[in-house]
Order: C-alpha cells, then sequence, then structure tokens
C-alpha cells in the first residue's frame, strides 16, 4: 500500500495551490481521503485528541442500513415480475432478472449524481461531501422498477442542484435531496411514477386476470366506490392473496424497488438506532403519529378506507421506508430532541391525511416529509424559544 | 446547605498514562515564562523589567495597560534573560533564568485570627501586587477577573475529572490551612456565597473539609462533573449582567499563603501524564517552568507530542516549552502526523468514540485505557449530525444553535442562548466529538470576544 500512498503523494503537489491541476483540487482531495484518512494534527490550542468518527463512516453506516431493502428490493422486483407473467422461476431467475432492473439504475444514480458533486467541488471550491453516499442509494430504492434511465439521471441532477447545491452543498439542505428528486418527476413526468409501473414486465404481458395495482390503491378505491367492501377483504381478493397483511410487512408486494418491505426497512432502523446515526424518536413517532390517525380514522369511520384497520398504515406504501431512511436525515430533520417528536409525528399524521382523505395520491409519505422538512426549522424554533425563556427567566437585568 | 447533583450527560476519556501518586526525585528547570497569551482576555502589555534586570519571586513583570492595578509577577528569583516577542513585536513572554535558591519578594504577614479583621480593600492591594490575582477568573468570559467588581458568588471546584487529570488532595497536601485561610480572604469579596464543589464519588479531602462558612455542593458523576461551569449552572447559574468568580484550589492556597507567610509561592505540584511517559507521576515544579528536564529521559519514543494541561483544552507545546499558568499537568501523547488506508472504514477497537457507528468498537469495553494520538481522523466539514452535543453538555443549552449564532455574528442569539454561562473547556467534549470536526472550542472564543467588546 506504500505504492499508492507514494503514487497520491507524487501527483499531490499538481493539485495544490499553484499546481497544474490546481481547479481539481477537491476532487483529488475527494478521492485521496477516500483511500487514505488524512495526517492532519489537532491544533495547537483545544482538543488535542479526536473522536474516532467522521462523516463518511457515518454515512456509510446509512448505507449499509440501505442493504437489507436494496438487497430484498432486488429479489422482490424478480419476484413480481415471474409472479405478473405467470411464469414459473427459481430464485436465481429472479435474482437476475432483479439485478437486470435495479443495478442500472443505482449506477446512474451514482454517476449523475458525482459527476454534479464533482463539477460543483470545482467551481464552488468547496470539499466534494459524502453525503451523496446515501443519496445516491436512496433514489434508486424510491424509483418504480420501470423508471426510464435517464429518468434518473435528470432527477438526480435536478434534486443534487436545486435542493442541496444552490443552499451551499450538504449540511445546508432545507429538503431531502432524495425525496426532491422522487418528488421532481412525480410531478414531471407522473406517467412513468404512478397508474401501471410498479411490474417489470420486460416486454411481456401480465397473466390472465392479473391486475398491476397496488394495495394503496386498492384500498383508496374503496374510500370512493359506492358500497365497496371492507378494505381487508379487497385486498385479499386480488392476485390470489398477495395482498395478505403479512405479505405486505415482509414486501412481497409491488411497489418502489426498494420500499416495499416493511421487514427490511426495521431491519435498518436497527442498525441505525444502534448505531446511534439515525434518531429512534424520529422512526418512533412518524409510526407512532399513522398509527394515532389511522385508529382516530377508525372511529371516524366514514368509508371503507378509514375503516381499514390502523396497522395496515404502517406496512402498506412507503411509509417504512420513510419513517427510516428518510425522515431521519439529520439535516433536514428537526434538530432539537423534542423537536424530533413533533417532527415524526406530524409526518405519521400528515401522509394518513393524504393517503385517506386526498383523492389524488394514493401515497402521501413523499410529501408529508418534504412538507415537514420545511416545517422542522419553524419547530425547532420554537423548542429554542422555550430554552431560551429558562434562561430569561432566572435573570436579574 | 448542601446538595448532591448527578451528572449524567458527558463522556469520560480513559487514556493510558495516569500519573502514580508518587512525587519524582526533584528536577531544577532552568528558565521559566511568564506569556500574557496564557491569560483570555489579556489585552494590551506594559512591561516593566529589561532583560539583565534581577527579580525576585513575586514581583510584576508585566500588566495589562485595560486593567493596570493586576500584576503578573515572576514566578521565582532570577534573571530575566529576554522578553520574548513575535510578529509585530507582540509580547509573548518574559524568560527568566531562574536561581537555585528562590528569594521572595516580602508582602506582609497575618495570623488566621488577623484575617478575620481584614477589609476587602486591604487584602486585595496585596492581592492584587503580588501576583495570586490572576488566579482569579471571571465568568462570563473565562478572562482574569476585575479587581472593581463585586461577584455574585465565587465558585470552586476541588476536583477535576478532565482526562488524566490530577488529583488536587494529593497537589496540595498539608496545605489545608492556606485553602481554609485562602477561603476566608475571599469570602470578602463577594456578597453572596463561595461554592465548593466536591467529588461525591470519593472521600472527601480534608484539605477542602475544613474550610469554614462555605456552601459545600456534591457532584457526581462522570466528566464533566468536575468542571466549574457545570457547578455554577446547577448552583447558581449566571444570567445577562451576573459576574461569578471562579478559582482553582490551588490560587486559593496560594492567597492564603501570601497573607499566612507573606510570600508569592508559585512553586506547584504537577503530574506527568501520557500514554508515551515511561514512569508517569506527580513532580514538583514552578509556574511557567521549561518542560525539558522533566521529559528529559523519560519518553517511550521521539515522535510525540507535549501537551500543557489535559488533552481536552491543554495547548500543544514543544519539548523545550513551557508549563502554562493555570496547568497542573502535562501531557505527552503520540504525534497523528500519518495517513491510514481506508482510515474511515476499517472497524477499530483501538480507537476511542463517543459514536458506535459503523467499525466503531471502543463502545464495547468502556473500561480499556486508550492510546490515542492527534490525528483528526478526517476533514471539516458542514454541521450534519445533530443532538449529540446535548449529551455531553450537562448544561441545559443548544451548543449547535450557539455556534451557529457565532458563526452568523448574530449577538442577541448568542445572549439568548446561553454564552455567559459557558467557556471553552465547557464544549470540549463537543469538540472531541464532532462528526465535522470544527474548532468548537476557537469558534466559542469568537463569540466571547465578540460579545465582550460588543
Amino acid at each position: 500500500m506504500n505504492a499508492l500512498r507514494n503514487l497520491l503523494d507524487k501527483q499531490k503537489p499538481l493539485f495544490e495551490k499553484g499546481g497544474k491541476f490546481e481547479k481539481f483540487h477537491y476532487a483529488f482531495e475527494a478521492g485521496e481521503t477516500f483511500m487514505f484518512t488524512p495526517n492532519h494534527t489537532t491544533g495547537i490550542k483545544g482538543t488535542q485528541i479526536k473522536d474516532a468518527v467522521d462523516l463518511k463512516r457515518l454515512m456509510m453506516t446509512v448505507v449499509i442500513a440501505l442493504i437489507p431493502p436494496l438487497l430484498f428490493g432486488i429479489y422482490n422486483v424478480g419476484d413480481m415480475h415471474y409472479l405478473a407473467t405467470g411464469e414459473a422461476a427459481t430464485f436465481w431467475d429472479k435474482i437476475l432478472i432483479g439485478m437486470r432492473v435495479v443495478l442500472p439504475v443505482v449506477l446512474v444514480s451514482y454517476t449523475a449524481g458525482g459527476i454534479v458533486e464533482a463539477i460543483f467541488s470545482i467551481v464552488r471550491r468547496h470539499p466534494i461531501n459524502e453525503g451523496f453516499l446515501v443519496t445516491g442509494m436512496l433514489i434508486p430504492l424510491i424509483m418504480p422498477p420501470t423508471i426510464p434511465l435517464w429518468e434518473v439521471a435528470l432527477a438526480t441532477v435536478f434534486a443534487v442542484i436545486i435542493a442541496k447545491e444552490v443552499f451551499g452543498g450538504t449540511g445546508m439542505n432545507v429538503l431531502n435531496v432524495a425525496m426532491t428528486a422522487r418528488a421532481f418527476l412525480y410531478f414531471a413526468y407522473p406517467t412513468d411514477m404512478s397508474g401501471d409501473v410498479w411490474y417489470f414486465l420486460g416486454g411481456q404481458q401480465y397473466a390472465d386476470g392479473f391486475t398491476g395495482a397496488t394495495a394503496l390503491g386498492i384500498a383508496a378505491e374503496t374510500s370512493v366506490a359506492e358500497g365497496s367492501q371492507q378494505v381487508v377483504g379487497a385486498l385479499s381478493a386480488v392476485n390470489h392473496g398477495m395482498f395478505d397483511f403479512w405479505n405486505i410487512f415482509v414486501g412481497l408486494i409491488p411497489g418502489s424497488i426498494g420500499e416495499t418491505s416493511t421487514l427490511m426497512c426495521l431491519v435498518g432502523a436497527i442498525i441505525l438506532v444502534a448505531t446511534g446515526v439515525g434518531s429512534g424518536r424520529i422512526i418512533f413517532s412518524v409510526f407512532a403519529g399513522a398509527f394515532a390517525l389511522g385508529l382516530i380514522m377508525n372511529l371516524a369511520g366514514a368509508n371503507e378506507f378509514m375503516n381499514m384497520p390502523a396497522y395496515y398504515h404502517l406496512a402498506m406504501g412507503g411509509l417504512a421506508f420513510g419513517a427510516v431512511y428518510m425522515a431521519t436525515d439529520p439535516v433536514s430533520a428537526a434538530h432539537t430532541d423534542t423537536g424530533k417528536w413533533i417532527y415524526g409525528f406530524l409526518i405519521g399524521v400528515i401522509t394518513v391525511i393524504i393517503r385517506v382523505l386526498n383523492p389524488a395520491y394514493p401515497e402521501g409519505i413523499m410529501l408529508a416529509v418534504l412538507f415537514m422538512n420545511v416545517f422542522a426549522p419553524l419547530i425547532d424554533y420554537f423548542v429554542i424559544q422555550a430554552n431560551k425563556k429558562r434562561r430569561l427567566q432566572r435573570a436579574t437585568v | 446547605m448542601s446538595q448532591h447533583i448527578k451528572i449524567k450527560k458527558g463522556f469520560e476519556i480513559p487514556l493510558a498514562g495516569k500519573a502514580e501518586k508518587t512525587l519524582a526525585n526533584p528536577v531544577q528547570s532552568e528558565t521559566y515564562v511568564i506569556k500574557p497569551t496564557d491569560f483570555l482576555g489579556f489585552q494590551r502589555p506594559k512591561i516593566l523589567v529589561k532583560e539583565g534586570d534581577t527579580v525576585k519571586a513575586g514581583q510584576p513583570l508585566f500588566f495589562d495597560r485595560k486593567m493596570n492595578e493586576v500584576m503578573y509577577c515572576a514566578p521565582v528569583s532570577g534573571e530575566v534573560v529576554e522578553v520574548i516577542r513575535g510578529e509585530k513585536r507582540k509580547l509573548l513572554g518574559i524568560r527568566i533564568l531562574g536561581d537555585k535558591q528562590i528569594d521572595c519578594a516580602k508582602f506582609p504577614e497575618r495570623s488566621s485570627t488577623e484575617l478575620a479583621g481584614m477589609s476587602r480593600d486591604e487584602a486585595q492591594k496585596i492581592m492584587l501586587e503580588s501576583g495570586v490575582w490572576p488566579q482569579i477568573i471571571q465568568r462570563p468570559y473565562g478572562i482574569v477577573a476585575d479587581p472593581a467588581d463585586t461577584p455574585k458568588s465565587i465558585f470552586i471546584s476541588t476536583f477535576d475529572t478532565h482526562p488524566l487529570a490530577p488529583d488536587f488532595d494529593y497537589l496540595l497536601k498539608n496545605q489545608g490551612g492556606f485553602f481554609s485561610a485562602g477561603i476566608d480572604v475571599l469570602k470578602k469579596f463577594t456578597l453572596g456565597k463561595v461554592h465548593i464543589g466536591i467529588d461525591a464519588d470519593a472521600e472527601v479531602s480534608p484539605i477542602f473539609s475544613a474550610a469554614k462558612g462555605v456552601v459545600t455542593d456534591k457532584f457526581s458523576g462522570i466528566h464533566p462533573a468536575g468542571n466549574v461551569g457545570v457547578h455554577i449552572h446547577h448552583t447558581d447559574p449566571i444570567s445577562k449582567g451576573d459576574i461569578v468568580w471562579t478559582l482553582d484550589p490551588y490560587g486559593v492556597v496560594q492567597i492564603g499563603k501570601l497573607f499566612l507567610k507573606g510570600v508569592y509561592d508559585a512553586s506547584k505540584i504537577i503530574a506527568l501524564t501520557g500514554s508515551e511517559v515511561k514512569k508517569p507521576q506527580y513532580y514538583q515544579t514552578y509556574i511557567g517552568a521549561d518542560i525539558k528536564k522533566i521529559v528529559e529521559g523519560n519518553l517511550k519514543q521521539e515522535h510525540v507530542r507535549f501537551i500543557s494541561g489535559n488533552v481536552l483544552t491543554g495547548e500543544r507545546i514543544y519539548k523545550d516549552g513551557y508549563l502554562g499558568f493555570y496547568h497542573h499537568q502535562i501531557t505527552v501523547i503520540p504525534e497523528g502526523d500519518y495517513y491510514e488506508l481506508l482510515g474511515w472504514l476499517k472497524p477499530t477497537a483501538n480507537k476511542l468514540s463517543f459514536h458506535r457507528a459503523f467499525g466503531l468498537l471502543s463502545f464495547l469495553n468502556p473500561k480499556k485505557e486508550y492510546v490515542l494520538d492527534s490525528n483528526t481522523r478526517g476533514e471539516e466539514r458542514a454541521f450534519v449530525q445533530t443532538g449529540i452535543f446535548e449529551q455531553v453538555t450537562p448544561i441545559d443549552m443548544l451548543p449547535e444553535y450557539l455556534l451557529k449564532a457565532i458563526l452568523a455574528e448574530d449577538y442577541d442569539e448568542m445572549e439568548e442562548l446561553g454564552i455567559y454561562e459557558v467557556i471553552e473547556e465547557d464544549l470540549a467534549l463537543c469538540e472531541f466529538i464532532d462528526v465535522s470536526k470544527h474548532d468548537i472550542q476557537g469558534i466559542l472564543r469568537r463569540g466571547i470576544n465578540l460579545i465582550r467588546f460588543s
């Protein structure tokens, strides 16, 4: 490894101030620091030792927590493909199809975002931030499996520039970058983001009697159709009982690539909370908010969707994925501990409101997270005011 | 009147190289330096000695034109060999070649009963000219106290919970009489109380329990349980307009000695600590001593960093550097100027972390003593992680927002978010655990200066 170090040391002067490639300093630095932690030492005054943690490690932890939904997503895309076409297939057939669909999306997302980050680091002269390690993985996982690759690239570029870089880069953004990418496609290319997009068919046709709807779509229909049956019954009637609760929970259902499995999201949640990287307060309160409003809806019971058992809300759609990976983004979430409880709870509540009461959108987590991202500073503001007030109360002047 | 306060928020940094409670053979340092830079808030020095002058211990060397009653005095007798200056002739220190036998300037001696009848003005005059006054630190700002003020209360923390910190009970052995006398003098300066914070987890040293007429507050728990800022916050918090004075027990003893023996005694016991010291133990020396003789031949290797003070709030010095005015400790750790292949990804049990992010395994083994070096373990980034500074700050405040207010130079916010309550040492743990590697103590001092001169 000394050879690698020597090679880097030899090239380094070219990228320093006054060097031939001075402009690319931060790009070089990014590459260098990914291979070697730098030889920086602490200053003259202040702490002389530092904690072993750094931002790269923190972000890496999130990427690791994303592996369960990613792997499950790869399998599930294949599984759904064979289920929809009605063909018999082995485990490896499914994995193969899944990889064919998912890996290009991941690759495109990382490449497009990486290029934008690099260009900005050169133009704006700031270090390349590790935040994109996570964003680049989140974006593919919230795309439908049928998404055209150019749209992935476009959405990533849009989100990185508009949601992050214009604010000054990682740490300065107001909105969750990955959710912004999804929202961009959702409104710019609605036909590719909703409707019959949840099965990768690969040019084949649905098997006889198979429907391409999602659980939330079916549930939403019950709220408008007159004299419809109970949601649970309606769900289990579809595609030979595909939307049985446990199936929904485990995630063997159609949906965006990585968000179908509540189980895998819970595994990720355990990783995030145990390592202290994700806020358990937020995750818990998102679920609590959704469940609480679900119960209230049950009491109101104006239509069959309202009567759906509240725990279905927790497993259906992208709520779990959003709660665990999106709402916990420390930069765009509330920063104060008290604020996190409120922020999470409201995300859960708004998600269910959009799902049940708004006929236009079957799923609400995306809009709920973005909406609360905008309101997080306001929540923090009140928490900070309370802290200031405690201090002022004992002042005499 | 006594209360027991348990400190739960914080973080212990268990380092290797704790000083054994033995006193090393005497080593006499050659030179001593008193540095204006050791005194936070020091503004414009006026030098009172020339190179070649001989001075007695307790004779003034310089003062601050902005607070000209407070004298900064020679710790030992000897010859002024150098007025050390930096860029733009800035005064960096006065170097004194120490005598073998210390010759002390004489101040009036008093018995402990006479002390009781002495007025504040009388006591203050002697304290100002003898060199003990800078031991009194004013909060807010953490600067040398202004003799024109009457503080709301005076706080003394009798224990230090910083990594490898020396034990005051050992540093001040048999000096209980001076401590009590020092307290008696200090009581004249405040209309409020003198608070003594003691360690509830250890046996109370007779040195501190003998003091009369003080409020004793017990603190237990992890670092920063010994920080005087934490004690103040939990017993008599500082609000806007309040002035509180703080001292360490050594300063109190020095004041007591000044009155009972009539001398400015700058001798002190310090701890030589750290993983790179062969035999960490205590040494007898003086304020401002050159550390060369103390560390010589006592190191496991040469590529080390010398720190005057502890690893959280200390100052890097060199092998021929000098002990800081307020420090009771020298720490020697390995220098960390090396690259590490995939250092950010490798699982590690040998590097201490407050966090438990991927591969940081130190939380599994909280009792282990760590050898930590001065590597920053990553580069500076924007603030990303939230809610962790609060976990190591046992003060009801929001450090992240205070720091952002300072960066934005928002004076009202700084004030409302509690900048009066903290100085560097109170947020030192935040700097240690910060994922984004900010110079938090530096930022805080910038904010304090903004507020102070606004």
